[in-house]
């Protein structure tokens, strides 16, 4: 860090990155949803220019986020967090229906979803919440406590549905381990994971049927140490009620394309030209890359418009096609410079509220980075949730900046009280 | 632990990411070329194909327009069907037919319509394409030829086939590539380099726009003119003259190797397998087992030579020293051998080289024959020499000339003379082969030989390989194998009595009526046995009439062998053939008109439809 004699000491990493990623997604908007109509840089009726509106709007946003006493966001996260539910309630009255899900509020021609912003206020309100001198996450109350303020947004979001974004909400459980959490919590959520992933790829019966046999078989392996039964019958049973709910909501709660989205996944369906298709173009556009890329506005499936969505969730695919593995990389790695450089700086953090939120910063983006660029380089399922700073859209953006630049304020006061 | 999991967690996917990237553009770059890119569309631009010329620069084959009525069904709009149908000339049953087939293969992709338009039909088309949607003309060049003669020689260009494509990238489904004769030996030079546009498509496979400002781009490049070595005159002559005839007539240039003529009967004009009537023309020619108008007998074809063989018997003599020029042999009506005869005609005996030679005595050259044979100590190593000085000549191998079709004809081995008579069990000597002293037995040749040993005698020892490319224009340059020599184990001195032997052929032997005014002719008759199968009976049929000859006979000309199934003795069709051939090359025009007249009237369809008219049938008669 260079030494700075400004009052607050910004870090300068975590915005050299940002502008960064800002500037070479506009880059790769352009050349995704450049069209014949389109008359220069600064023509504002092509995606890109809207793009850059978005962006400058976004300075606006920083420069407010950053003159905004550090303090107000620790003391009125409750607020902040109970206005941005309401704001998700609201949706069900008033809100737009774009695509299947009821997600955006339609101010005149510009959607804003709600959705965006509602990480941040989640993340202010953990902190709040977990940093209190009355808060120990190994206490149960307060793991509910903590369960109650991540599950609602993300309930609220589900039945939009939009359940790319509710995932997300996952992410909560890193800054709770980081905070004491027990570490069963973390493997629980991953058997959950799994367990979710075998009743749709099997269906609930089967995943029944397993969980009996296994159980069985467990008990009776234990058996010398006398075993309570109706743990394990308990546990069991909960695993079995887990999976058939999974299969009610599936089925009866899902919409159609986020069941084709799972299938796809899964490897239930093998159509290319089906739904199965953007997975299958974006690899294909990736492929074509090689190791420098055709050069920027030369992918000849990026022009061709055969990724769908390019320029919101499948932006990577146009890195990949267009700058090839190096340009690949570069963005790989500043996602991965970025999120560690986070979580340091996080660590550093004298206050706990600090830490907590900077930990769900980084465990956020992370979150978005790896699903993201796992489902647009085939080996994760199609979820469709934007690569942070990166696609266009700007709720998307003005959400993860302020997501991120709370952090660079809260990290800098930090420095000057330090 | 709690402060790295996260960190540990965000390192791994990185990794993860690079891997998979690493797989994705670098190690499975299997989708990187342009040509498999689902984004573009690679357009051909054909260019025109070289033409051909014969010796004299004459126009043998040229190019035309045709145009094909080609549709894309899902760019079809409702039409004025019944109008459509009248300008197109088919019925609306077919034209629903023809649209639900190409709806069928591809809705996206053109099918052909109706195929090959002449001019006339394409004008009066074109006018009124626009009102129908979907339809559009396409331009295609085919081959125009200029003359009715000579398909054997120039061959057929046609529609690549799957094993084609997959051996040679350069071919496309749908595109024309030499089939048969020089289109297919010199393909490369005739068919030019095709030009290649790349078009860049949206997912819809709409065209938008050339790829990169088209610089991958490339301007076709015609192919290249060649001229051959045929004189279309007389090409065109010998095939009015083998006019109801079977067989084939060579004649080739002795002090170049050139080819000059290459004839085979029954023929077919060019031009039949060219336009829309080409599917039915080819079949028609193909199912044509009898006649075989597309088998070229004097490439493809292996008969036995009979008497023309016995001036290589007697150069094989002379160059083993076993015989001379002066040594007589008797002839008793034959030659006698244990208690079997191999009979002979009448003529004066006994009988020395050149006699042996123009009266064609089967008896003298048995004799020579043995006389090379048991020269060696067993008749396995006699064999063998015997068929190394043959090999010299061009024999029992591919000669190696410029056409893609051939055989090898046979010139017997001793390992399959031990096969035969199953040595070592069954002892054989020189006598078991004796029929190849007079050209027939185990001895098969193709016409195309027997016209290149001709030469090597008209040369007095040496042949240039018999090629059929006198010019590749542009480059103008020929192969180089085309301008070696090639000697014959036989001494330049051993030829001349041979040379003149066949002279007396000519002057007072068994050529004597074909004599032609002022030209001075070197030859050899020939009358070979030969035998068919018919119900799985072993049946003899009427000889086949045989002549080789060259002319004149010092520096000469033009070497020629001329070929006619069952046409009973040599003079009566070869003969007479070989002669006015060799009158008209080297006169320019024919003074034996009685020779002409009964070649061009004659015919031998009466003999050649004998074995199949079921009836019990007579030979040679």
């Amino acid at each position: 860090m260079a030494a700075s004699k400004s009052y607050v000491r910004f870090d300068w990493l975590m915005i050299f990155i940002f502008i960064a990623l800002v500037a070479m997604g506009w880059v790769n908007i352009y050349s995704a949803s450049l069209s014949d109509s389109a008359k220069g840089f600064f023509d504002f009726d092509q995606i890109y220019g809207k793009q850059m509106i978005w962006i400058g709007l976004s300075v606006i946003i920083i420069i407010f986020v950053l003159a905004i006493e550090s303090k107000f966001y620790e003391r009125f996260a409750s607020v902040i967090y109970i206005v941005s539910l309401i704001s998700l309630v609201g949706l069900f009255v008033l809100g737009k229906t774009i695509a299947g899900s009821t997600s955006w509020y339609d101010f005149g021609g510009v959607s804003i979803q709600p959705s965006e912003f509602v990480k941040a206020t989640t993340a202010l309100a953990l902190a709040k919440y977990v940093s209190d001198i009355q808060t120990n996450m190994k206490d149960l109350k307060n793991q509910l406590g903590a369960l109650i303020i991540i599950a609602l947004p993300a309930v609220l979001i589900i039945l939009q549905p939009d359940p790319g974004s509710a995932l997300i909400y996952a992410a909560f459980v890193f800054p709770l381990y980081r905070e004491g959490l027990h570490g069963v919590y973390l493997l629980l959520g991953l058997f959950a994971v799994m367990l979710f992933v075998s009743t749709l790829a099997f269906g609930a019966v089967w995943v029944a049927v397993g969980v009996v046999l296994l159980t069985g078989i467990l008990f009776y392996r234990n058996r010398r140490k006398r075993p309570s039964i109706i743990k394990y019958i308990l546990i069991a049973v909960g695993c079995i009620a887990f999976a058939f709910s999974v299969s009610y909501i599936f089925n009866n709660v899902f919409k159609q394309h986020h069941r084709d989205r799972f299938n796809i996944v899964l490897g239930k369906e093998v159509d290319a030209r089906g739904i199965g298709y953007n997975t299958n173009q974006s690899e294909i556009a990736i492929s074509n890359g090689g190791w420098l890329g055709k050069g920027w506005t030369q992918g000849t499936q990026t022009k061709g418009n055969f990724v769908p969505e390019q320029h919101t969730d499948y932006i990577f695919s146009t890195v990949g096609e267009e700058w090839g593995f190096l340009g690949s990389m570069i963005v790989v790695l500043l996602f991965v410079a970025l999120i560690t450089r986070i979580i340091y700086r996080a660590e550093k953090q004298k206050n706990q509220f600090g830490r907590v939120y900077g930990y769900s910063v980084a465990a956020i983006l992370f979150l978005h980075f790896f699903v993201n660029i796992g489902m647009v380089t085939g080996i994760f399922p199609t979820v469709g949730i934007p690569l942070p700073f990166f696609s266009y859209g700007g709720s998307a953006l003005w959400g993860f900046t302020i997501l991120l630049f709370i952090f660079v304020k809260l990290d800098g006061a930090n420095y000057h009280y330090a | 632990m709690r402060k790295i999991v996260l960190i540990a967690l965000v390192l791994i996917s990185g990794l993860l990411f690079t891997a998979r990237l690493f797989y994705l553009q670098v190690y499975d770059a299997s989708s990187d070329s342009l040509a498999q890119n689902s984004a573009i569309k690679v357009m051909y631009d054909y260019p025109q194909r070289g033409y051909m010329f014969d010796r004299n620069n004459k126009l043998l084959v040229s190019n035309q327009p045709s145009y094909d009525v080609m549709v894309i069904p899902k760019d079809v709009k409702p039409l004025d069907t019944l109008e459509f149908c009248g300008l197109l000339k088919i019925t609306k049953e077919e034209f629903k037919e023809i649209l639900h087939k190409a709806r069928v293969y591809s809705p996206r992709l053109p099918s052909v319509v109706l195929p090959q338009l002449n001019k006339a039909d394409y004008a009066s088309l074109s006018e009124k394409m626009h009102k129908y949607e979907g339809f559009y003309i396409q331009r295609r060049s085919l081959r125009e030829y200029q003359v009715d003669h000579s398909a054997n020689v120039m061959g057929y260009i046609a529609e690549v086939n799957n094993a084609i494509i997959e051996k040679n990238s350069y071919y496309q489904m749908g595109e024309l590539i030499g089939t048969a004769g020089v289109e297919k030996e010199y393909e490369d030079v005739l068919r030019g380099i095709k030009g290649v546009k790349y078009i860049q498509k949206d997912r819809f496979n709409r065209d938008i726009g050339p790829y990169k400002e088209g610089v991958f781009d490339t301007l076709p490049e015609r192919g290249n003119d060649i001229q051959l070595t045929i004189d279309a005159t007389l090409q065109k002559y010998g095939q009015e003259l083998m006019v109801h005839k079977r067989g084939g007539i060579v004649a080739i240039e002795p002090s170049t190797g050139e080819i000059l003529a290459l004839i085979t009967a029954p023929s077919y004009d060019p031009s039949l397998l060219v336009g829309r009537e080409r599917s039915k023309n080819f079949t028609k020619l193909w199912y044509d087992t009898l006649a075989k108008p597309l088998y070229d007998r004097v490439l493809m074809g292996e008969y036995p030579p009979g008497s023309p063989f016995k001036t290589l018997i007697a150069l094989i003599g002379l160059h083993e020293n076993v015989v001379t020029t002066e040594d007589a042999f008797s002839c008793y009506g034959g030659y006698r051998y244990g208690n079997r005869i191999l009979g002979c005609h009448h003529h004066p005996s006994p009988l020395s080289m050149i006699g042996g030679i123009a009266n064609s005595c089967n008896a003298y050259f048995c004799n020579v024959y043995k006389r090379v044979i048991d020269k060696y100590p067993t008749p396995q190593e006699g064999i063998d020499a015997w068929r190394n000085d043959l090999m010299s000549f061009g024999l029992g191998d591919f000669l190696g000339y410029d056409l893609p079709s051939g055989k090898k004809g046979n010139i017997p081995t001793s390992k399959y003379y031990n096969k035969i008579h199953k040595f070592p069990e069954h002892k054989w000597s020189s006598l078991a082969t004796i029929s190849n002293a007079i050209g027939q037995g185990e001895v098969l040749l193709t016409p195309m030989q027997m016209a290149n040993f001709t030469a090597a005698i008209a040369n007095r020892g040496y042949y240039y390989t018999p090629h059929i490319i006198k010019n590749i224009i542009g480059p103008d340059t020929i192969p180089k194998k085309f301008t070696e020599k090639h000697y014959t184990a036989v001494e330049e001195k051993d030829f001349y009595p041979v040379v003149e032997g066949m002279h007396q052929v000519y002057q007072r032997g068994t050529a004597a009526s074909i004599q032609i005014p002022g030209i001075e002719m070197c030859g050899k008759t020939g009358t070979a046995e030969n035998f068919t199968k018919i119900g799985g009976k072993r049946v003899q049929l009427t000889d086949h009439s045989i002549f080789v000859a060259f002319a004149p006979m010092d520096n000469p000309k033009i070497a020629i062998a001329v070929f006619v199934e069952n046409g009973y003795w040599g003079s009566r069709w070869a003969g007479r053939i070989a002669g006015l051939m060799v009158e008209k090359y080297l006169k320019g025009e024919i003074t034996r008109t009685d020779m002409e007249k009964y070649v061009l009237e004659g015919s031998l369809e009466a003999e050649y439809a004998k074995p199949y008219s079921g009836q019990p049938f007579s030979i040679n008669r």
